[in-house]
């Protein structure tokens, strides 16, 4: 069984990650966006954090997903968020858990359907293996190896903790 | 088979959209919230979501129809959907081809889904229940049947304005007899709770069984409209009409014309609706349908919304991976 590390800690190093890129991209006045649901209550104490001047916003990326045709509606979508221009902005995305990809390629083309930013920096707070296509996150706050059986989610928002369920053999 | 045999499937979810009657709260909720959640899309540069993307829709109009149709297609387009407008006034079945061979037709070229309008009641059902098993049907008005996304769109507006359904007196105003939007609305706002739902009309118009239905009866219009949270005024459907329903336009303004000195007698935020096309001092005068509590264009905006939301949850998943 794989460790799982808090999120406290987590928190922290997915914090600084993106200090180091603020900084060695030159980025001055970056905006927030947080994939719902474990994306968004993570942005919510990065963005108060990092002290940033825009309101957070929030992408639910349901529309998006490639297997819509496989799964249906999710019928509890919601509206996403996006309360200022994304057009020439530096966007930092939040989300949980990196494992396939899929979910960042789907926030990415919606992003895209608002405009065009300047650039886009991904921030994931726990990175697990199992990437099926060519993104992967700018920074992580942790990494962790599970088997291909197993799932890692985020419960939150107060208090956030992640678990582990699947089979591990 | 009954109506909800052939519209859910096993998990009670949509496989096609052909009448209100008998669905749950829960899932006239999720329409409704489905939309909602469709409401940012217009926000976008680009107004479009590729859910329904490589997905085929055929509106296919036995009626014509211009503000449906339209919301329809642009519901499709904006989830990416190709459409394709099949006018039955100059297509084949006008030259003898019989319904289920239209049908069978455009099948053939793996469509998707119809979005079928059609002056006989259950005709709808009747092609939901011939069509081929990967094809989603969604009724956009049949006879004097059911026209369950203007009732969706409507509930759906109320909601936005008034979102308690139980404390909500409804009047609904006119030509209830030949109107399939009153029967859907009438099913909607029962199960979503309204406290009273009146059809105000004319003895002519108003159907001596619809208070099978939990409506009260009024026919005079200002005991209806009294403390009315809601007015929907409905459209005198001429077309419809062999005999002689009312006496004159002129007079039916005079007893069951919306003017703003009738309205008076509303509740002071009551919201004004109609389904359209308004026969402007025919149903209401220009001063309420152009006035601050008219939500009549606010209706044709959510249409989208409301489409989109009943076509995304009504299309077919792919057969390969489908539960069964």
């Amino acid at each position: 069984m794989a460790e799982l590390p808090g999120t406290d800690a987590l928190l922290d190093n997915l914090e600084s990650g993106l200090r180091r890129e603020i900084a060695q991209r030159w980025i001055g006045d970056p905006v927030m966006i947080g994939i719902h649901s474990g994306g968004a209550w993570i942005a919510e104490r990065l963005h108060a954090r990092l002290g940033i001047r825009e309101a957070l916003g929030k992408l639910d990326i349901t529309f998006y997903r490639d297997d819509f045709s496989q799964i249906g509606m999710n019928p509890q979508v919601r509206a996403s968020q996006l309360p200022f221009r994304v057009d020439g902005r530096d966007i930092l995305l939040i989300d949980d858990v990196f494992y396939t990809g899929r979910t960042i390629r789907a926030a990415l083309n919606e992003i895209f359907d608002y405009g065009r930013p300047a650039q886009i920096v991904l921030g994931v707070l726990l990175e697990r293996d199992g990437r099926q296509i060519p993104i992967r996150p700018d920074c992580v706050g942790g990494m962790l190896k599970l088997s291909p059986g197993q799932r890692v989610k985020l419960t939150g928002p107060d208090p956030l903790a992640l678990s582990i369920f699947g089979d591990g053999g | 088979m009954t109506a909800q045999d052939l519209q859910l499937d096993r998990r009670g979810r949509l496989r096609h959209f052909l009448t209100i009657e008998g669905l749950s709260r829960e899932l006239l909720v999720t329409i409704m919230d489905t939309a909602e959640s469709f409401s940012s899309v217009t926000e976008q540069t680009v107004k479009k979501v590729p859910l329904l993307r490589g997905k085929t829709i055929v509106n296919l109009f036995f009626e014509t129809s211009t503000r449906t149709r339209t919301t329809f297609e642009l519901a499709a387009k904006r989830l990416s959907a190709d459409v394709l407008n099949v006018n039955i006034a100059t297509s084949a079945t006008s030259k003898g081809e019989s319904l289920l061979d239209t049908i069978r037709n455009i099948e053939a070229m793996h469509v998707d889904m119809f979005v079928v309008r059609h002056a006989q009641s259950g005709a709808s059902h009747f092609i939901a229940r011939h069509v081929a098993p990967h094809i989603s049907v969604i009724n956009a008005g049949d006879g004097r049947h059911a026209h369950p996304t203007q009732a969706m769109l409507d509930v759906f507006t109320i909601r936005k304005y008034k979102p308690d359904f139980h404390r909500l007196t409804v009047a609904i105003v006119g030509d209830v007899l030949h109107s399939r939007v009153a029967r859907s609305e009438i099913h909607a706002l029962r199960i979503l709770g309204a406290r009273e739902i009146r059809a105000v009309g004319p003895r002519t118009l108003i159907p001596a069984d619809i208070g099978k239905m939990g409506v009260s009866i009024c026919h005079d219009l200002d005991s209806g409209l009294k403390d009315a949270d809601v007015v929907i005024m409905l459209r005198l459907q001429r077309e419809r009409m062999s005999g002689a329903f009312i006496p004159s336009a002129h007079e039916y303004y005079a007893s069951f014309g919306l003017t703003e000195s009738r309205l008076v007698l509303a509740r002071a935020d009551a919201i004004v609706m109609h389904p359209g096309p308004i026969n402007r001092g025919v149903e209401m005068d220009s001063k309420v349908a152009d006035g601050c509590r008219s939500v009549i264009l606010q209706q044709v905006t959510h249409g989208i919304a409301i489409r989109m939301a009943v076509m995304s949850m009504a299309m077919r998943l792919d057969a390969r991976r489908e539960t069964p």
